[in-house]
């Protein structure tokens, strides 16, 4: 049976890309994320799902230290990409979230052009050299979202003129534009229509091929789309992790299978 | 059926799942040949690779099922993509049934070898599972195509092949009552008759998904029954 | 198989609706209904009061201050008599600045006299007494002429000579036969004269451009007060602000907003904020009295000390708003920016900062207008009282000497004694209160123009 081609899975493991382990949350006084152990792959998407509040977004945010912003965050444990640690005191969270962009729920275009959104986080890390040059990156970004066909004779209107679709694909671009290593997408459909929606989620297939992309995701069916590996969260506890087509065939613990089938929420 | 999913992941999955299929059909259609002809040439050597070949068949079947229960649970399939999906399960089924049949073919070519030969019951047997083979390619084309006609034509010959088995059924009977040392033979000609007349339904089991798959909806003229071995004393 | 397919209990209309009819209201929905009607009549009659008070207060305004605009003239043809002006005929200026203006008051008189010769006017006053119906600053306008064309003595050159404040209040109906019986500076035969003099068409009313552009003038003369030089003052006073209140004030809320961590100390600095900007005025004056002038030993009355104690006052007002504008910033622009690699700094300056102008700006217009109105505190660093008679000689001049301001200007005339500084005081109020509703109405029409660009 060795020769038949199945449908798509990782079957043969690909690089660890970020590796979490014994990470503890802390907002004030609650214990949001309580031993969580997650290892990411290269070129691979990874979903988070599970019940609101169950800290699947507050892991996200860990991940590009976004939590940094909020004061009264703590966060232990080690986060390495690459084998670096991401919160040790050398590193400097602007430097890291040029290596690990990310989209957010709500499409938040700057309300300048289309160009000027894309060309944002080249200009400030100095990617471009020339006009010409930025101009390429603008381009390149644009197509990779899957959008440079939609806005390519208005690059000069600005961003939030777009459907709510358009702008989430143009966040895309924008994230790209800066060539992560790793895509962070919280929640990035759950402003969008169904047709939006799939279009961003062929764009996260798409995206694949070059990122290793880690998307949370109310939505279980949309995890269940996009993804090949999938954690399921619950009350801050990182409950299982595993091949996508497992976890909603045949999942191993009794509270994914209750929260895959609708039993608790 | 013709456009495209804007997830092309889904798509893919979808061929892939259908390709299964085709090559699950094409393994039944050579394993009922295989039988026939070992039937026909006393060759055990083939008998006992069309009972070999089997196990590929329900493995497929195997690999079948799991991937639509993950295309199921994962795509969460509607309309013509879910009929697509739940025609895929039942006609594996049918395939597989069809499979084991040949498989039963085969055994009894064993047993037969040693035995003496039935005046012409081996050719008219032959004459059956051919009608049965290019009918299953007929139902599987359709499938594939998604060719309602073609589907429907396959279900109306399903008639021929009763038929067939219903003048085998009077000749065996008669060679039994002619001798009884023919009544071994004969018993395990008439299993591998029934065994044919049996894939028949499967195929046209098949055929009718195929109806469904494009319409929507169960053939609803009652399929014709020439069978009537059932009514016979 | 035919009849499953068919609906086992199709819908059937019923004939009555349950519960009621929708096209009858109960008696609850009714009562709902009329507490509704009420609330909108009361809030109806509410904006009905204010926009009554507001028209009243408006026209009082108006009635009371359009007056101040206009002033009574008189036009003379006066001789500039050499042998009283340049008595040695040399035309050397120094000696002809050492005739006071009392000097030039029998030339206005010898005018008068040959005015109403030629006009025929029968009056039994004497030449002295006519001239007591022109401005004080007649004898002054006449001087500062000669002082500047020295080359004119000899001449006879035609003059318009404000009257005096009596004769303008009697032409403006303030001033009767029946008010003046007590009144040392006026009387009925000059009263006479002026009737003379109207009907002759050389007094008369006209529009006054020395009150928007003039210099304060002292007590006896309200009819030669103007507002000019206190605007200056004013003027320097909001540039000051300006200079001051702006940048400190937009930083101040850029880095408590952004960038200043959560913490007790933190908490109190914006308490401490808010109530500042609910400290009286006054309590600004006394600190800039204290600080500004008996400390640092800055110029008294200075348009300086003015801003600076305005500065103060008007920097809780600028900072609240301005951090009111950074919240209304949505939190995924900042996300936005810190998600493709933006620093904080990055992410405040090239992004949040130009979606908050607009609101910046409007708040820091009002925080002018506001202390464009103020009063209370320039009254104790010696803003008000002063009599502001001359403009400042240049910008530095404007800075640091005394001067006043629109309100302490119109302040000071509404205390003076004579009533025609009263109508003078209300024509003040009409130009500052042009100037607010000017910054008022910039302030909206930049929150319009930027509104809500994501």
């Amino acid at each position: 049976m060795n020769d038949m081609t199945r449908m798509e899975r990782t079957v043969n493991s690909k690089a660890i890309k970020i590796a979490a382990s014994d990470v503890q949350v802390y907002y004030g006084d609650t214990h949001a994320i309580k031993d969580v152990d997650v290892e990411i792959e290269d070129k691979t998407v990874t979903a988070f799902i599970g019940p609101s509040g169950c800290g699947k977004s507050t892991f996200l945010r860990c991940l590009n230290r976004m939590n940094d912003t909020i004061d009264i965050c703590r966060v232990q444990g080690d986060i390495l990409l690459d084998g670096e640690d991401i919160y040790d005191k050398r590193v400097d969270p602007v430097q890291l979230r040029a290596k690990v962009g990310m989209v957010f729920q709500k499409p938040n275009p700057f309300p300048k052009s289309i160009y000027d959104n894309v060309a944002y986080g080249p200009r400030i890390h100095g990617l471009a050299k020339n006009k010409a040059e930025l101009d390429e990156i603008v381009e390149k970004s644009l197509r990779r979202a899957a959008i440079w066909n939609e806005v390519k004779d208005r690059l000069d209107a600005p961003g939030t003129g777009l459907s709510g679709g358009q702008q989430q694909r143009l966040c895309i671009a924008r994230a790209v534009a800066t060539e992560p290593e790793v895509l962070l997408m919280d929640e990035p459909c759950s402003a969008l229509d169904p047709i939006a929606t799939a279009q961003v989620e062929e764009l996260i297939d798409e995206l694949r091929k070059q990122y290793s992309v880690v998307i949370v995701t109310h939505s279980m069916q949309q995890a269940a789309r996009v993804s090949q590996k999938t954690a399921f969260f619950h009350l801050g506890n990182l409950v299982e992790f595993g091949e996508t087509g497992q976890i909603f065939t045949n999942p191993v613990d009794p509270r994914t299978e209750s929260y895959i089938t609708g039993r608790i929420g | 059926m013709t456009e495209q999913h804007i997830a092309s992941a889904f798509d893919r999955d979808l061929e892939t799942i259908q390709a299964h299929i085709m090559k699950m059909g094409g393994l039944v259609e050579a394993a009922i040949m295989g039988a026939a002809r070992s039937l026909e040439t006393r060759d055990e050597e083939l008998a006992q690779q069309v009972r070999q070949g089997d196990k590929a068949i329900d493995a497929l079947e195997d690999v079948i099922n799991e991937e639509t229960a993950r295309l199921i649970a994962l795509r969460a399939p509607t309309a013509g993509d879910l009929r697509l999906v739940l025609s895929v399960l039942k006609v594996s089924a049918n395939l597989e049934r069809i499979g084991d049949y040949s498989k039963n073919i085969a055994k009894r070519t064993t047993v037969l070898t040693n035995a003496s030969e039935i005046n012409g019951s081996a050719a008219a047997l032959r004459r059956m599972a051919r009608e049965v083979e290019v009918m299953l390619r007929d139902a599987l084309d359709a499938y594939i195509q998604r060719d309602a006609e073609l589907a429907a034509d396959v279900i109306v010959r399903d008639e021929e092949v009763d038929q067939m088995y219903n003048g085998l059924f009077r000749e065996l009977l008669t060679f039994m009552a002619e001798d009884p040392r023919n009544i071994s033979s004969c018993m395990h000609l008439h299993f591998i008759a029934k065994n044919i007349e049996r894939m028949g339904d499967h195929v046209t089991a098949i055929a009718e998904q195929v109806v469904y798959l494009v319409t929507g909806e169960r053939p609803t003229e009652a399929r014709p029954k020439a069978d009537t071995t059932s009514q016979t004393a | 198989m035919t009849d499953i397919t068919q609906t086992p209990n199709a819908p059937v209309p019923s004939d009555k609706p349950k519960g009621g009819s929708l096209f009858e209201k109960d008696p609850r929905t009714k009562r709902r209904n009329a507490a509704e009607g009420r609330f909108k009549m009361y809030g109806i009659a509410a904006i009905g009061v204010g926009l009554l008070m507001l028209v009243v207060l408006v026209t009082n305004i108006v009635t009371a201050g359009m007056g101040a605009f206009q002033q009574t003239f008189l036009e003379l043809d006066v001789t500039l008599l050499e042998s009283k002006l340049d008595k040695k005929g040399n035309r050397n200026i120094d000696d002809i600045k050492k005739v006071s203006t009392f000097g030039y008051a029998p030339l206005v008189s010898a005018a008068l006299e040959s005015e109403v010769e030629k006009l025929g006017i029968q009056t039994d006053l004497k030449p002295k007494k006519m001239a007591g119906i022109l401005s004080k600053a007649a004898m002054a306008k006449l001087r500062n002429y000669v002082v500047a064309n020295p080359d004119e003595i000899g001449k006879t050159v035609s003059f318009r000579f404000l009257a005096n404040s009596r004769v303008d209040g009697y032409i403006k109906g303030r001033v009767t036969r029946a008010s003046i019986a007590n009144d040392k500076s006026i009387s009925s035969e000059q009263l006479d004269f002026v009737d003379q003099l109207i009907d002759a068409g050389v007094l008369y009313k006209a529009f006054d451009p020395d009150f928007i552009f003039g210099a304060d003038a002292s007590d006896q003369r309200p009819e030669a007060a103007g507002i000019g030089v206190s605007m200056l003052g004013s003027l320097f006073m909001m540039l000051v602000v300006l200079a001051l209140a702006l940048p400190i004030g937009v930083a101040a809320s850029i880095y408590l907003e952004e960038f200043a961590p959560q913490n007790r100390l933190t908490d109190i600095i914006e308490v401490n904020i808010s109530n500042l900007a609910a400290v009286p005025s006054i309590v600004f004056g006394i600190l800039g009295l204290a600080v500004f002038i008996n400390y640092m030993h800055l110029p008294t009355s200075a348009p300086l000390v003015g801003g600076l104690v305005l500065t103060l006052m008007t920097l809780p007002t600028i900072i609240i708003s301005t951090r009111a504008s950074l919240k209304a910033v949505p939190p995924s622009i900042r996300d936005a920016a810190l998600g493709v690699g933006a620093s904080k700094m990055q992410a405040v300056f090239h992004h949040v900062l130009p979606l908050a102008a607009p609101g910046i700006l409007t708040g820091t217009i009002i925080g002018l207008a506001q202390a464009l109105g103020e009063t209370a505190p320039l009254l104790l660093i010696g803003m008000v009282g002063f009599i502001a008679s001359n403009p400042p000689d240049g910008i530095v001049e404007g800075f640091l000497s005394p001067n006043s301001a629109m309100p302490a200007q119109i302040y000071e005339w509404s205390k003076r004694a004579d009533p025609a500084f009263y109508e003078r005081a209300w024509g003040g109020i009409i130009i500052l209160l042009l100037f607010l509703v000017t910054m008022n109405t910039i302030a909206v029409i930049l929150r319009r123009r930027f509104e809500r660009r994501w």
